[in-house]
């Protein structure tokens, strides 16, 4: 059976981590998802659109939707903030016929009218529910059997958690059964849920440093390897800050931060450079070589 | 049924450091984490503190951390705290300094409600005679039914690494005096104004703990997003937070999607210092092919994008 829906591949897949669109290709198709990808799909406003213009953000959602739904298709996402504004923006339009009908009225021009018709899933939760666990140990080739992975959610896909319907927001679990499903062991820690300081890191990065560094030296002072996250927004914060979280909370960090997919492309055998693992600030290296170094064992 | 209760437990001209301590009690039906507390100190240790009034949460005393998450005890089922972790373990609000047991030292939450100075600023309104609210008038959306519980401050990750942030409940309660058409526009201003610094509106990250704890549906977070929205509307533009959000507005009407090549130097602004900060970075980001071609083309369709943005404003 296919799975098949709308790629909405948001902003940071498409910029500042391309790494995340490109490894999200390399797996999908093993685990039996196709996607139409929506090109002429714009940002999702991120929270901040609305600070400005509720209204305006609402409609960048509602023209994604309406784009699916012409498609026939529901909308798949890769990015824990895009899932977020967009679970909470189909939330309100679906419940509110009066802003649903001033909202397309705003798409009118563009021919597009969204009828309230389309569910918006992330990538992990596909995996989770709808491949199935039982699939993806399938194809996985090399157990990450050795390693111990910290899943670090980000905000906007557990909270607010009537808006997103997936994991219990104080006891998530999806993560971790990805995690173990690629064989590896999560490691639990209470940073896993909080923040990463990433929407105000521009301008208040001492803020920001003093949250992601809190939660990176929780996650490896609980003996993990590698960090795993649904966000890519969350990803630049705990990659690309990291090295300046270290000197705000005087640890040597280097812990690597893996995109989702990534971590499943690297279980299931797929070459690390098609991963795009090599783009990130924190090397990944020595788990890619404690990785390959299993490859020759059996399962 | 018999289950295990884990309290943390804490008197400190007793002891060097907080350690928990379990209680076993029998459960009856319906009953509340509160219950569950007030049994214990009745029956198995009076020495256990912890606040409580009204039992109804109305009176906002019993918020504490249950199975990591703020609550109100009395408004806490214990079997449904079982069944969803398996274990039923309390501990005081985060991030405020413990007094004893469950109870901890509320000053600095009332401190910051003070100094948002709660009350109606409006010298044109009569001194004495009634002061009723404009029929149909006010949009205070639900933040006036705060019982100042402390779950949401206790909940903050910004408090969490920064006490001095004014938090959600004061933001919160001071967005309530900016939407109330009784105060002067001056003073309006002024409110906002004042909370354009450090610790103020802008340090929220938008990561709806405060949302998500809120035993009373306030929503704290999105009242920190009108009052944002009434600074940048007020013309207080010279703000990181307030570049970040026109800027990011103005990059999406150009080009559909987010352009991180050009983002931080909306935020950055017109600061050879600033720019010089995160200059570094933005080297590093390039050699690893991490940041997006400034000219990049536009997204199909952005004409549309912009139209919209444009007519939405409207």
């Amino acid at each position: 059976m296919s799975l098949k829906y709308a790629l909405y591949p948001g902003c940071a897949a498409k910029g500042a981590t391309p790494e995340l669109y490109q490894s999200t290709k390399a797996i999908i198709g093993r685990l039996g998802i196709e996607v139409i990808e929506l090109t002429a799909s714009s940002c999702c406003g991120a929270g901040v659109v609305a600070e400005a213009d509720p209204e305006g953000a609402l409609a960048l959602s509602a023209r994604t939707f309406a784009q699916a739904e012409r498609l026939g298709l529901d909308v798949m996402t890769i990015c824990g903030t895009c899932q977020g504004v967009m679970s909470t923006a189909n939330r309100q339009l679906k419940g509110d016929p009066a802003l649903l009908q001033r909202v397309n009225r705003l798409l009118e021009p563009e021919d597009l009218t969204y009828h309230g018709n389309v569910q918006v899933k992330h990538l992990l939760w596909i995996v989770v529910r709808e491949v199935g666990l039982a699939k993806l140990k399938d194809e996985v080739q090399v157990t990450l059997g050795d390693l111990k992975i910290a899943p670090f959610y980000g905000c906007y896909i557990l909270r607010p958690s009537w808006d997103l319907g997936f994991d219990d927001p104080e006891n998530p679990t999806s993560l971790e059964k990805v995690i173990r499903a690629v064989g590896a062991e999560p490691v639990d820690y209470g940073g896993k849920i909080k923040c990463c300081g990433f929407p105000i890191i521009l301008e208040k990065e001492d803020i920001a440093l003093a949250m992601n560094g809190a939660n990176l030296k929780e996650a490896k002072d609980g003996g993990a390897d590698a960090m795993v996250t649904p966000c890519p927004l969350c990803h630049m914060s705990l990659d690309i800050y990291q090295e300046r979280a270290s000197r705000k909370v005087e640890t040597n960090l280097n812990l690597p931060v893996l995109h989702l997919p990534q971590m499943l492309g690297l279980a299931m055998g797929v070459k690390a450079k098609d991963l795009g693992v090599e783009r990130h600030l924190v090397p990944v290296d020595e788990i890619v070589k404690r990785i390959d170094a299993r490859r020759d064992d059996p399962r | 049924m018999r289950l295990a209760f884990t309290i943390r437990r804490y008197h400190p001209e007793l002891d060097a450091a907080p350690h928990d301590e379990t209680y076993r009690l029998d459960i009856t039906r319906g009953m509340t984490v509160l219950d569950a507390l007030i049994r214990i100190k009745n029956e198995q240790d009076g020495r256990l503190t912890f606040r409580y009034s009204c039992r109804s949460a109305i009176c906002g005393s019993c918020a504490m951390t249950i199975n990591g998450a703020e609550k109100l005890a009395c408004r806490t089922s214990v079997r449904k705290e079982w069944e969803r972790h398996g274990g039923i373990n309390i501990e005081p609000l985060r991030h405020l300094p413990v007094l004893k047991d469950l109870a901890v030292d509320m000053r600095s939450f009332w401190g910051k409600v003070r100094a948002i100075e709660p009350w109606v600023r409006a010298d044109h309104l009569p001194p004495t005679g009634p002061l009723s609210l404009p029929a149909g008038s006010a949009q205070f959306h639900n933040v006036d039914a705060c019982i100042m519980c402390g779950a949401c401050v206790a909940a903050c990750t910004v408090h969490e690494v920064d006490q001095g942030f004014l938090g959600p409940a004061a933001l919160a309660k001071a967005y309530r005096f900016v939407a109330d058409p009784r105060e002067d526009s001056t003073a309006r201003t002024a409110r906002l104004g004042a909370l354009q610094g450090p610790t103020g509106m802008w340090d929220c990250t938008r990561c709806n703990f405060c949302v998500e704890v809120c035993p009373k549906d306030v929503k704290p977070m999105e009242a920190i997003i009108r009052l944002r929205r009434a600074a940048i509307q007020a013309g207080m533009t010279d703000t990181g937070g307030a570049r970040h959000v026109v800027g990011f507005r103005d990059l999406i009407a150009r080009f559909g999607r987010l352009n991180e090549a050009l983002m931080p130097l909306k935020v950055v602004g017109p600061s050879l210092r600033r720019l010089l900060h995160v200059l570094p970075l933005g080297i590093r980001m390039l050699l690893k092919g991490k940041v997006p071609n400034p000219l990049h083309p536009p997204i199909e369709g952005v004409q549309h994008v912009r139209a919209l943005l444009e007519r939405a404003r409207r």
